[in-house]
C-alpha cells in the first residue's frame, strides 16, 4: 500500500492488479450465479460417492455357481450364508466350462472350480467380494472339521486387470470434467466481464486511471481464484467422502497429488483460456453478440473433452489420446486424466504443461493488443485484423 | 490562482480517412472554467478522451505546467465520460471506493471522500444501491462524484449537464465554480450555450476537428457584432433581403433578425420596413453566443459536415 497521503496519485502495477482482481472476486464470490453452482458441484461431488455406496450396500444376492457334484457344498454355502446373515443363491451347473461362462456372463458372482484339503478354487470375473471371502472360508473350515482354521481361498480372475483400474478411471474422469468445466465457465465469465465492462462504458473511466494490461490482468486473476475455489471445493470434498467411505483406496497422497496435478493444469489452460475468452470478449459490444466470438475458441475444449470421455477410459494408451494432450489447447484436459490413469510419464507431462504455458505467453501477447485496439470501440464487432493491427 | 495551464497543442487524429482533429490548440488556465462548444462530431470528444491518455493522438501534446501529461498525471484527472459508465449491478459506495482507490487513495482515506461527495452531491441515501436501481438524474450525480472523489487537480467533462433536471444544474454549476475557485482547470462541453455562456470565463468553438473561436464569452459576443431586431407584422417574408450590407439571420418570435455589415445604414433599415407598413419594434442587440456558435459553425458546413462525420462513438 501506498500511503494515504492525499494526492499520494499513482499505483504499482501490483496495486493496480490487486485492486481491480479483489473488485472481480468480491462481486464474483457474492454472486448468486458462483454460490449455486458452487452448491451443485459439491453437492453432485458428495452425492456421487454417497449413491454408489447406497446401491452396492444393502443386502444384495451374491450368486454362487456350482457344478452338479458339488451340489452338497452348495447347499451347506446357503445355509452358512443364512447364519452370516448373507444372501447367496446357489446354481448348479453343468460343467466347469458353463460355470466360467456363468461368471463371465454375469449370471453367477463367483464358481466354485473346486474345494478341499487345499483349499477352495474359484472363479470371478474382476475380484471376490469381501461377503464372499469370509464365506468360502468358513465353509471350508467346517468341512475339515477341528481344528478350524480358516480356509485358503484361490480367486482366478478372468480379467487380468490392475485392481485400481476403476477407482483410476473415476478420477481421471472426475478430473476431466473438472477441469473441462471449469475452463469453459470461467473463460465465459472473463468474456462476459469484459463485455460487461464494455456495455456499461465503465471501462472507458477505468483506461483513464489504469492501463489496459492492468485492467486485463486483474480481472482473469480475480476470475482465476473463484474459478480455482470452485476447483478446490468439490475437489476435497469429493476425495474426502471417498476415502471416508473407503471406496477410493488410492493412497491419500496419490490423489492429493492428482489434485494439485489438476490444480497445475487449471492454472496453465485457465491463463491460456483467459487470455483468448478476453480478447474475444473485447471485440464486440454486446452479450448478445458474443457467442459467436466464443463458439470457435470453445470448439477445442469440446473437442478435447470427447476424446477424453469416449476413448480414454475405454483404452487410456490411445496413441489420439496421446498426442492431443500435447496440443496446448487440448492439453488442459487430457493430460490430468492421462496422468490420473498413470498412462503418462512425468516428463511428458511437464513438457506438455511447458507447451501450454509457451503458448500461453504467445497469447497474452495478441490477446493484450486486441484487447487494448478494441476494448474502447463499441458499435459492430472489431474485425480481427484490426484488432491484430499494431497501435 | 497559480498560473498553471492545461495545453493543448496542435493535436491531431485520424480514423482510417475521416479526420476528426486537424490541429487542434488551446489552453485552460487554473481556476478558469472553460466551455468547450461545437457540433456533434467537431471533436470535443475526441479531445478530451486524448487528455485522459484514452486515445492516443496521431499528433501533437498535451501538456500540464509545461510538461507533457503522463499516466501519473492523467490519475490525477477527474474525468466523466460522453458515454456514462459505471459498473451497473455495484452498489454506489463500493463502485466509489473503488474508483478512488484506483486513483491512489488509501482506503480510510476514499471513504472518507465517498462520505462527503454523496452527502454533496445528494446522493447518500442511495448509498448502498445498485447503481442501475437508481433514476438517471442520480446515476449522473454518481458520475460526477466519480469524477470527483480523489481530489482532482484538473476537471475534464463531457456534457456534464445532459439529462440533468434543474436543481442537479445548478448543483453542478456550483460545484464546478467551488472547484475553480480552488484553482482547478475546468473544462467542459455541452450543448447548452445558455449555460455555457452564464458559467465559463472562455469559451472555444470547435468546427471539423479545429479551434474557430476562442475567446472570453463577452469579447465572443462582441465579435459577432450587433444584430437589429425588427417587429413589421405586415411585412412579406422577404421583404428585407434586397438591402445593402444587411443578412437576414432568421426570423424570431415573428420578429426579422438581421445583421449588420460594417457601415451599413440601419435608417435604411428601417425605411424599408416602414415602407412594407406599421413597425411595431426595432432594437438594436448584441450577437448572443447561440447565434455566434450558429455562424461560426456553419461557415464551410459541407467541408466540416464530411471532415468529421463517423467520428462520434468511436
Amino acid at each position: 500500500m501506498t500511503t494515504g497521503n492525499h494526492q499520494s496519485g499513482q499505483l504499482s502495477n501490483v496495486e493496480a492488479v490487486r485492486l481491480v482482481a479483489g473488485r472481480e472476486m468480491s462481486v464474483r464470490l457474492r454472486s448468486k450465479a458462483f454460490l449455486i453452482l458452487l452448491g451443485i458441484t459439491a453437492v453432485a461431488f458428495l452425492a456421487v460417492p454417497i449413491i454408489t455406496k447406497l446401491a452396492a450396500s444393502g443386502p444384495k444376492t451374491e450368486h454362487v455357481a456350482v457344478v452338479q457334484a458339488d451340489a452338497e457344498y452348495g447347499r451347506q454355502l446357503e445355509g452358512l450364508a443364512g447364519k452370516l446373515h448373507q444372501k447367496v443363491a446357489v446354481t448348479v451347473v453343468a460343467d466347469q466350462a458353463a460355470g466360467t461362462a456363468a461368471v463371465r456372463d454375469g449370471k453367477a458372482d463367483a464358481f466354485v472350480v473346486s474345494h478341499g484339503a487345499n483349499g477352495t478354487q474359484v472363479t470371478v470375473e474382476k475380484s471376490l467380494p469381501d461377503s464372499l471371502q469370509t464365506l468360502f472360508s468358513f465353509a471350508g473350515a467346517a468341512e475339515q472339521g477341528p481344528p478350524p482354521a480358516s480356509q485358503q481361498v484361490h480367486a482366478t480372475t478372468l480379467e487380468k486387470t490392475d485392481p485400481q483400474q476403476g477407482q483410476k478411471i473415476a478420477i481421471a474422469i472426475t478430473a476431466g470434467l473438472l477441469m473441462y468445466l471449469i475452463l469453459m465457465t470461467v473463460g465465459q465469465m472473463v468474456a462476459q466481464g469484459v463485455v460487461e465492462e464494455k456495455t456499461s462504458r465503465v471501462v472507458e473511466l477505468l483506461l483513464a486511471t489504469i492501463k489496459p494490461w492492468q485492467l486485463l490482468a486483474g480481472k482473469v486473476a480475480g476470475v482465476a481464484v473463484v474459478g480455482a475455489i470452485q476447483l478446490v471445493v468439490p475437489g476435497v470434498l469429493g476425495l474426502a467422502v471417498g476415502m471416508a467411505d473407503g471406496q477410493l483406496s488410492v493412497s491419500l497422497s496419490a490423489s492429493v497429488g492428482s489434485l494439485l496435478w489438476t490444480l497445475a493444469w487449471f492454472a496453465a489452460g485457465f491463463w491460456l483460456y483467459a487470455m483468448i475468452f478476453a480478447s474475444a470478449g473485447a471485440m464486440v459490444s454486446r452479450q448478445e453478440d458474443l457467442g459467436g466470438v466464443m463458439a470457435p475458441i470453445m470448439m477445442p475444449l469440446i473437442a478435447g473433452w470427447v476424446v477424453a470421455i469416449s476413448i480414454l477410459p475405454g483404452n487410456p494408451q490411445s496413441g489420439l489420446g496421446e498426442i492431443l494432450s500435447f496440443v496446448p489447447l487440448t492439453a488442459p484436459v487430457l493430460m490430468p486424466m492421462r496422468w490420473a490413469l498413470g498412462v503418462a510419464p512425468v516428463w511428458q507431462v511437464l513438457v506438455a504443461l511447458a507447451l501450454t504455458l509457451a503458448c500461453g505467453v504467445l497469447v497474452l501477447r495478441f490477446a493484450g493488443r486486441i484487447y487494448r485496439n478494441s476494448v474502447l470501440r463499441s458499435g459492430a464487432r472489431v474485425p480481427l485484423r484490426e484488432a491484430l493491427k499494431a497501435a | 490562482m497559480s498560473d498553471r495551464r492545461l495545453e493543448v497543442d496542435a493535436l491531431t487524429k485520424r480514423y482510417g480517412d475521416t479526420v476528426a482533429l486537424d490541429g487542434m490548440s488551446f489552453d485552460v488556465r487554473a481556476g478558469e472554467i472553460f466551455g468547450f462548444v461545437g457540433s456533434n462530431g467537431a471533436g470535443k470528444t475526441t479531445t478530451m478522451r486524448i487528455i485522459l491518455g484514452v486515445l492516443a493522438a496521431d499528433g501533437g501534446e498535451v501538456r500540464w505546467d509545461g510538461v507533457p501529461v503522463d499516466h501519473e498525471t492523467r490519475s490525477r484527472i477527474g474525468y466523466m465520460p460522453e458515454e456514462r459508465g459505471l459498473y451497473p449491478r455495484m452498489k454506489v459506495g463500493e463502485q466509489l471506493t473503488y474508483l478512488a482507490r484506483l486513483h491512489g487513495l488509501g482506503a480510510a482515506e476514499a471513504a472518507q471522500a465517498v462520505r462527503s461527495w454523496t452527502e454533496r452531491l445528494g446522493v447518500h441515501a442511495r448509498f448502498g444501491d445498485e447503481v442501475q436501481k437508481l433514476s438517471l438524474g442520480n446515476q449522473q450525480r454518481v458520475q460526477l462524484a466519480a469524477a470527483l472523489v480523489h481530489n482532482p487537480e484538473i476537471l475534464v467533462l463531457d456534457e456534464p449537464f445532459s439529462g440533468l433536471d434543474p436543481v442537479a444544474v445548478d448543483v453542478m454549476s456550483q460545484v464546478l465554480r467551488e472547484k475553480a475557485a480552488e484553482g482547478i482547470p475546468v473544462i467542459f462541453s455541452s450543448h447548452q450555450l445558455d449555460l455555457v455562456e452564464r458559467l465559463c470565463d472562455r469559451v472555444g468553438i470547435v468546427r471539423a476537428g479545429t479551434m474557430v473561436a476562442c475567446d472570453t464569452v463577452e469579447r465572443l459576443q462582441a465579435s459577432g457584432g450587433e444584430e437589429l431586431l425588427v417587429h413589421a407584422p405586415a411585412a412579406a417574408e422577404d421583404w428585407a433581403s434586397g438591402l445593402l450590407g444587411v443578412t437576414v439571420r432568421g426570423r424570431e418570435n415573428g420578429r426579422t433578425v438581421l445583421a449588420l455589415a460594417e457601415g451599413a445604414d440601419d435608417q435604411a433599415v428601417l425605411a424599408a420596413a416602414l415602407a412594407t407598413g406599421p413597425v411595431t419594434e426595432f432594437a438594436r442587440r448584441r450577437s448572443s453566443l447561440t447565434e455566434l456558435f450558429r455562424h461560426v459553425v456553419s461557415a464551410e458546413t459541407h467541408t466540416g459536415e464530411t471532415a468529421s462525420t463517423g467520428e462520434t462513438g468511436k
